[in-house]
């Protein structure tokens, strides 16, 4: 059970009072009406599944209620940083040293034994 | 194989019972388990030397420390090393007295009988603690297990090393056992294991087994090492107790009938063997560390090519490996790395040491050697039954089959054998097995790579993951707060989520059949009484609350007038239902905003997720309110009638109270929230009162309609109502995939509005292509049918298998009121399907159905104007 940093309450809680959101950083356009059947496919149905860090929607559903975006390492399941919503996406090259070295996996076992 | 049926009921049950597979009960397990969350500075995983030595310098600072064991009592190794002593006392008393220390300590738990059993994110540990099992008669209040999740600032690991067998022809026989087990039972049992003992050794350890057990007065037929050149001290040890020592030669069979009784000796690489009685025969081939919870941790193991071991490499969590799992030997080096492990995670944790710890510890020999993989005989060349996995019955020639058979990755081979898998985890069978694949692949070992180590470490009861979560604690119950006066007045219940609602009030002498139509005519010839509470409710106050709305759902909300109310349908941004309920305007800047029952917890994080992060400009507050009222609709031509004596404040005619309008006043003299509105198609009230109020406020309803012949109803007769006026419901006539306009409800888009949730989905071109799945009525041809949920529909029922299905029902009961059966389904193109004739084909006949529109009582909807 991971713990999460919730940035309105600025403390960790278990992640049992969280629910994950999605990608973040996605805006709903202004101009809904307008975009392209290619556009508002892009914006609302194809997403990217990283592997590796990726900007995501958090809420703290069952604390203060709050939406929140993380940084997160989809390979190490870590948390790089936790912001606020409408903040920008925060600078990759401060976050990257702070992830932890490579962690062995499965693929990495495979990859050995190759 | 042949033939096919005879796989469920002969071969498989037969395969499965050869393989011992057992059967689980089907009882409740009469046992109850506890659950416990704990924080500290410093958990400690074993308490032997290595896991004792922490403990004492981290607790020695303040930190608050947990150390556990998975053995009744602490010293790991030292139950056995009889040869070992730390600060003058013998090792297994200093472990004891070093335990009781820690105990009297407060900022210290010890846990015996504890297993760490799983190692998780952020240094989260599963502990497993066994309460009551071993005691005779145990007090009934204390559990049979209790689960510990630990949340530690700092881990040490000190989980020691576990021996490995020797890989060698029928070395499966009672009898045959690892030397630190014989040890054990020896010096902390005081039970010989035999009294004729052989030993097969690649390592020194196994000598003092043989020393301890000949001390004690046990023969030793000889001890068999498949090294040319044991340790000096060990070996000049034996010779002087009199021990012969074969060095250089293997144990290349048993036998014994029951039991071992004999070992062939040979010298390695040939020649005659000699055969020697024994009824025991120990073996070792070396310590393999117990990195296990090192790697659950995602700690990265690295292969130290020396001593031909995995060892902790890389880590990925905060924690430290101590002792014989860090790959430590020597005592007293086990003693101070483990010391100043604890000083340093104590530090870590904030705590310092006032003084530095020192424990001076002395054993007799220090180990060496070790050999993984085949012994003599068992070799490449051979076919004998040389055990590596014990419980899974694996074998060293079955490694070099699935070498063979074409599998290359360790992985793959560990699910072809089953090597190391289940409960073992590679406690035995690892690196043996690994040893093997490598010689058979031409690959060092390390290039082979090493299978994952999975929790648990050892098993772990369902009763304790389970824990309290069982029978009535599975899952919260949701009661209104009328459901006792229901239940007292016959109601029975069903389960929506996590609500339980009244389905049907049952009286002397009624099915639910009769119940419920008899509920269904009393509604529409006098009125009911129906508990509505579990509708979902949001207070959306704020200036910008109308704004917010029209953002929310397709209609527009600008034109409410305070005190009326409008049906209301939100999207989701793909265009599809997502949910739909009455909001009444009570204020130009206060909403009263209706859900459906299921759908009340994710509306309300649906709108929070639009306030908060895409119109977060807009000033308007949301408030769940769905427990906060008690919510009781009164429906039917006398609704009217059976309120008015109760209603202070708010004139109820129908000219200054219409339908589809709300009022604040008061009823039976406590604050209500009145709506007109109706789910029935009668003339309907909904009286929302604080929920404290909700009994008194049915019972005084209760009183005033039952002398009118009303009665209460319950969700059963109100989906039937529902459908007789064709409202839809929401996840029941809609799945996900219904647009307004499919479930015609285009009426409450609205055409004008520059941008709701939703808006660009509904132009998407699938979404307005004809031949869309659209909601109508169904009728059969027979009115006496009912047609089942779900049934498929065709055109054609003469077509062949399998056919084109063009939609199935959604809705389908027996209308007393119409005296016929009526159905709601969907149906490609249906609203252009009008009177023509479907299929219903059901296993055994076929259903005739016309197509309708959805209204079937009541078509004008005059009832709900009066
Ligand atoms: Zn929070």
């Amino acid at each position: 059970m991971l713990l999460i940093y919730c940035p309105y309450c600025e403390e960790e809680r278990s992640e049992l009072e969280f629910r994950q959101g999605g990608d973040a950083h996605i805006a709903r356009p202004t101009n809904m009406t307008e975009m392209s059947d290619e556009d508002f496919e892009a914006f609302f149905f194809l997403r990217d599944n990283v592997k590796g860090l990726t900007f995501e929607r958090w809420r703290h559903l069952n604390g203060c209620g709050r939406f929140f975006n993380a940084a997160r390492d989809t390979v190490s399941d870590k948390f790089l940083t936790t912001y606020k919503a409408g903040l920008p996406r925060p600078d990759v090259s401060t976050l990257r040293p702070a992830a932890s070295a490579p962690v062995e996996t499965y693929e990495a076992t495979e990859s050995d034994a190759k | 194989m042949w033939p096919k049926q005879a796989w469920k009921h002969v071969y498989e049950p037969q395969i499965r019972a050869a393989a011992g597979l057992g059967v689980s009960p089907t009882e409740d397990d009469t046992d109850h388990y506890s659950s416990r969350y704990a924080h500290c500075d410093v958990l400690v995983i074993g308490a032997g030397l290595a896991g004792l030595s922490a403990a004492l310098a981290a607790a020695k600072t303040g930190a608050r420390v947990i150390i556990c064991d998975e053995q009744p009592e602490v010293g790991g190794a030292l139950h056995y090393d009889k040869s070992v002593t730390i600060d003058g006392l013998d090792g297994f008393t200093w472990a004891q007295a070093t335990a009781a220390n820690l105990k009297q300590m407060k900022n210290v738990k010890v846990l015996p009988r504890t297993t760490a059993f799983g190692y998780y994110a952020q240094n989260f540990v599963g502990l497993n603690e066994r309460v009551t099992e071993h005691l005779a008669k145990p007090d009934k209040k204390l559990p049979r297990e209790r689960l510990w999740q630990v949340r530690a600032k700092r881990v040490i690991i000190a989980t020691g090393a576990i021996e490995r067998h020797m890989v060698f022809a029928n070395n499966d026989r009672p009898g045959i056992m690892l030397a630190s087990a014989a040890r054990t039972f020896l010096n902390h049992f005081g039970v010989a294991v035999g009294k004729k003992i052989g030993v097969y050794t690649a390592n020194d350890s196994a000598y003092e087994a043989a020393f301890d057990l000949k001390r004690a007065g046990v023969t030793i037929a000889a001890i068999v090492d498949s090294r040319e050149k044991p340790g000096e001290g060990v070996l000049a040890e034996a010779r002087s107790l009199g021990i012969e020592v074969l060095t250089g030669h293997g144990v290349v069979t048993t036998s014994g009938n029951l039991r071992v009784s004999s070992m062939s000796v040979a010298r390695n690489g040939g020649g005659a063997a000699r055969k020697i009685a024994i009824d025991a025969l120990l073996m070792s081939a070396g310590w393999t560390p117990s990195v296990h919870m090192f790697s659950q941790s995602r700690g990265k193991v690295a292969y130290d090519n020396e001593t031909q071991r995995f060892l902790p490499g890389t880590y990925a969590q905060d924690c430290l490996s101590v002792g014989a799992c860090n790959g430590t030997n020597d005592l007293q080096a086990t003693i101070e790395e483990s010391l100043a492990a604890g000083e340093l995670m104590a530090q870590a944790s904030g705590y310092s040491a006032s003084q530095k710890l020192e424990l001076q510890g002395s054993n007799a020999f220090s180990w060496s050697g070790g050999m993984a993989g085949a012994a003599e005989g068992a070799g490449p060349d051979t076919t004998v039954k040389a055990f590596i996995d014990f419980q899974n019955d694996v074998c060293a020639k079955d490694i070099r089959l699935a070498v063979r058979e074409g599998m290359h990755s360790i992985e793959h081979i560990k699910r072809f054998t089953t090597n190391g898998m289940a409960t073992d985890q590679g406690k035995l069978s690892n690196i043996h097995g690994l040893a093997i694949a490598a010689e058979t692949l031409g690959r060092e070992i390390p290039k082979v790579g090493l299978t994952t180590f999975r929790a648990p470490y050892t098993p772990v009861t369902f009763g304790t993951l389970i824990n309290h979560a069982r029978g009535e604690l599975f899952d919260p119950t949701r009661k209104t707060p009328t459901h006792a006066l229901e239940e007292a007045q016959g109601a029975v219940f069903e389960d929506v989520g996590q609500w339980k609602r009244a389905w049907y009030y049952a009286r002397a002498g009624e099915d639910m059949h009769q119940a419920v139509n008899r509920e269904c005519k009393t509604v529409r010839d006098v009125a009911g009484m129906f508990d509505a509470s579990t509708l979902g409710k949001i207070e959306v106050v704020g200036p910008d609350a109308a704004q917010f709305l029209n953002l929310i759902y397709t209609n527009s909300w600008d034109t409410l007038k305070p005190g009326r109310c409008r049906y209301g349908i939100m999207l989701r941004e793909d265009g599809f239902v997502y949910d739909d309920g009455v909001v009444g305007r009570l204020a130009e800047d206060r909403f009263h905003v209706t859900t459906t029952t299921g759908g009340a917890a994710r509306v309300m994080n649906h709108m929070e997720d639009y306030l908060q992060t895409e119109f977060p400009h807009l000033n308007v507050w949301l408030t769940s309110a769905t427990e906060q009222w008690a919510v009781i609709a009164v429906q039917g031509p006398k609704a009217r009638e059976i309120i008015a004596p109760l209603v202070e404040g708010i004139d109820l005619s129908n000219e200054a109270f219409p339908h589809m309008s709300v009022r604040e006043g008061k009823i039976c003299g406590v604050p209500t929230r009145l709506f007109r509105m109706s789910f029935t198609g009668e003339l309907g009230f909904e009286v929302n009162v604080p929920a404290d109020f909700g009994p008194a406020v049915w019972e005084a309803i209760r009183a005033q309609a039952e002398p009118l012949g009303a009665c209460a109803y319950g969700t059963e007769t109100m989906h039937v109502l529902r459908a007789e006026k064709g409202y839809i419901i929401v996840g029941q006539d809609t799945d996900g995939t219904v647009t307004p306009d499919d479930a015609s409800l285009g009426w409450a888009v609205g055409k004008k509005k520059p941008d709701f949730v939703g808006i660009r989905g509904l132009r998407r071109p699938d979404l307005v292509a004809d031949g869309r799945k659209q909601l109508v009525g169904l009728l059969t041809k027979d009115p006496k049918v009912v047609l089942e949920e779900g049934a498929q529909i065709v055109a054609d029922p003469n077509q062949t298998l399998p056919m084109t299905m063009i939609g199935h029902v959604t809705s389908a009961y027996w209308s007393e009121n119409c005296g016929r059966s009526i159905a709601l389904a969907l149906v490609a193109g249906g609203k252009a399907r009008i009177g023509e004739t479907l299929y219903v084909p059901m296993p055994d006949k076929t259903i005739a159905v016309e197509v309708s529109d959805m209204v079937f009582f009541d078509k004008e909807g005059g009832r709900l104007h009066v």
